[in-house]
């Protein structure tokens, strides 16, 4: 889009530049200014990002010095005896997180195709901006809702079903405590449906409409339209979207920690207590008397960083190749 | 249009160099979070009482601690005593003041008891929390409540998930009556739970325990009274159940009694007295014991001395906190006179 207006620009710029310049000298000193400026902003991102890593790093020597790589594969967690160990921490991040894409992809995939494909017109707007509401809530509100509300309901009705249902599986077993992995996961998976659903939504609009026209006069239904021409269209921009979902819900630490039993612990069954990176952080730091320990709580922030680094990333890359438009199209079909 | 407004700026920064001293000194602290209801409300009335500014940020004990080492506040705030090793970065410059004192009790869901309050001994709690106890009709919980109606159910273990002095108190008690928990888990603020869940913050706990038939979980007293929980009796040293009350929680303290001229650093689990309620603790406030700006020094001797007055104490029984015996209110008084600022005494 900015190319043709540069193109323009260039070509009709070079005569008529010396006398421009010239004759607004006061004007173009403040366009130095005005682009320094902006400079310095966008600068200021990566350097806190470098400052933020650097931090970080520092803080955590002393934990690395002394636990080093083994930090990563021991699951000890004890501030008395200053053993300690990420294992858990990462296994509940990564198992609540992407079980949470689980319960969120399927339905805010199904919100955003039925509100650009099939909901009357009316409707649309509404529901979409109710949905787009879900993010508005601050995390502590989810938490408190989780123990009020969820947790019975989930311990009463919902777990009491899935073990009787399902008990068979490793996944279904054991005592119910009602806070645990399955618990964290739901909160998770409702506070990511809404960025995964407003995204999707707005990837499905950017399909042309030559696409459903064509798959329809094929012979194709509303819905098998949908499903080969608009839905393959768009894929890409749909998995960084559910990768932003997954971004988010690897860094949610509040109504994390008060519904999943934080307990340092990797256990088959989702009933069972877990712990998260961020929830150990935030429940520890305050009261961290010990360096050891507080390095160790940074240590831990070091990894959750460079895990959320790299899917941010991927996310990154994916919209950028949706952006792009040509080559999605065909790579979808 | 530059001028007026750097000459409205410097009319502002000479009003707020002019207008500083002359209206009110201010202090900065941070610390614990557990006494913190009580410390804004004493802030607030002792600036109303002698025009003094006091601003504390409730960052918790560890970081607490930490901002007094490093110097960028002028007092700190803990649960749990500085250790030797924590005083020796700061060359021994520090006076630990306690202010109130506060207890840890254990709460339970049980319908089955009735309104009869349960009965637990040190011994029989580290059981529990060590997961050796896993039913509630086991014959140890028995033989303390003769006659009562516990069931055969599993008994759910809640403790804090987060760091806090609420924690470094229980264990610090079940550490003293237990040698098994002393070896297994020892105190600190964060221990490695041998069972149980963990419930963030006093409310996470209560949540939990209220929900769950058979749990049993430990919180602040402040916060059991206050939200009327069902609370269980500890026997104590001298072998009585003691309720938690305020009273009890003071009697304590002056079960463990302090000689003069120490250092306030002292533990006060499972004290001696027939009255004593067993899991209680000082909090502290960390001051220099020479304080070189000499105006902050002055106010915060000031205030200090305020504090162990009965009618600040009475501001702590208000709102939930066990006030000072007397004699340690005396002792902290004692203590306070020979605070000094640039090596002479504070006038």
């Amino acid at each position: 889009m900015s190319e043709p207006v540069g193109a323009v620009a260039e070509a009709a710029v070079p005569p008529s530049q010396p006398r421009i310049q010239t004759g607004l000298g006061g004007r173009s000193w403040a366009d130095l200014g005005f682009r320094g400026v902006l400079t310095l902003g966008a600068l200021a991102v990566p350097l806190l990002m470098a400052f933020l890593v650097w931090e970080l790093w520092v803080g955590s020597r002393l934990a690395i010095g002394r636990y080093g790589l083994d930090f990563l594969v021991s699951s000890a967690w004890d501030p008395v005896a200053q053993q300690f160990g990420a294992v858990p921490l990462i296994f509940g991040t990564l198992v609540s997180s992407l079980l949470a894409l689980v319960i969120a992809v399927p339905l805010s995939l199904g919100v955003a195709i039925f509100l650009t494909e099939f909901a009357p017109q009316a409707i649309r707007q509404p529901v979409a901006f109710l949905i787009e509401l879900l993010a508005a809530i601050p995390s502590v509100v989810y938490g408190l809702w989780g123990i009020f509300f969820l947790i019975p309901f989930l311990r009463e009705h919902i777990f009491p079903f899935l073990r009787s249902a399902l008990g068979f599986l490793p996944l279904f077993q054991g005592p119910i405590y009602g806070q645990s992995m399955l618990a964290a996961a739901i909160i998770l998976a409702i506070m990511v449906m809404p960025y995964i659903m407003s995204v999707s939504r707005e990837v499905l609009l950017a399909v042309p409409a030559s696409q459903r026209e064509a798959a329809q006069a094929l012979g194709a239904t509303r819905w098998e339209a949908v499903i080969t021409a608009v839905v393959p269209y768009a894929k890409s921009g749909i998995i960084g979207a559910v990768i932003l979902g997954l971004g988010r819900a690897l860094g949610e630490t509040m109504a994390v920690t008060m519904v999943i039993g934080n307990r340092h612990e990797i256990a088959a069954s989702l009933f069972a207590p877990g712990y998260t990176m961020a929830a150990a952080i935030a429940n520890e730091f305050t009261e961290a008397v010990e360096d050891v320990h507080l390095s160790a709580l940074t240590y831990v922030a070091l990894v959750l960083f460079m895990v959320t680094v790299l899917v941010n990333a991927g996310a990154r890359l994916l919209i950028w190749r949706v952006t792009r438009g040509a080559p999605t199209g065909g790579q979808g079909l | 249009m530059r001028n007026p407004v750097m000459r409205a700026g410097a009319a502002l920064a000479a009003l707020i160099v002019a207008a500083g001293p002359a209206c009110s000194q201010s202090l900065v602290g941070a610390g614990a979070t557990f006494p913190y209801p009580l410390y804004s409300k004493w802030f607030d009335a002792y600036n109303k009482k002698a025009r003094v500014q006091i601003n504390y940020q409730s960052i918790g004990s560890g970081g607490g601690i930490r901002q007094f080492t490093q110097g960028t506040v002028d007092f700190g705030a803990s649960d749990s005593p500085m250790t030797d090793e924590q005083m020796a970065a700061l060359k021994g410059n520090v006076v630990h003041i306690p202010t109130v004192l506060g207890a840890v009790v254990l709460t339970y869901n049980l319908p089955a008891l009735g309104a009869t309050p349960l009965k637990l001994d040190g011994a029989t709690i580290a059981d529990i929390f060590l997961g050796k106890v896993t039913q509630w009709n086991h014959p140890k919980i028995g033989a303390l409540n003769p006659g009562a109606n516990l069931p055969k159910t599993d008994i759910i273990v809640v403790h804090r998930s987060d760091g806090s002095g609420t924690t470094f108190v229980f264990v610090d008690y079940l550490s003293k009556v237990s040698p098994e928990w002393k070896s297994k888990v020892g105190a600190a603020t964060s221990v490695s739970w041998p069972v149980g869940l963990g419930g963030k913050g006093n409310e996470g706990v209560t949540q939990q325990v209220k929900q769950t038939g058979g749990s049993i979980g430990y919180v602040e007293l402040v916060y059991a009274l206050s939200n009327k929980l069902p609370v269980s009796l500890v026997k104590n040293a001298a072998g009585q159940y003691a309720s938690a009350s305020l009273e009890a929680v003071t009697a304590a303290a002056a079960g463990a009694k302090l000689e003069k001229g120490t250092d306030f650093r002292v533990s006060i689990t499972n004290a001696a007295g027939a009255k004593s309620y067993p899991i209680a603790s000082y909090t502290w406030l960390l001051v220099k014991n020479d304080t070189p700006d000499a105006g902050k020094a002055k106010s915060l001797k000031d205030f200090l001395a305020w504090m162990v007055t009965p009618e600040a104490q009475k501001m702590a029984a208000d709102l939930g906190y066990a006030p000072l015996p007397d004699d340690v209110s005396g002792l902290v008084r004692e203590r306070i006179k020979t605070l000094k600022s640039g090596g002479r005494p504070i006038a």
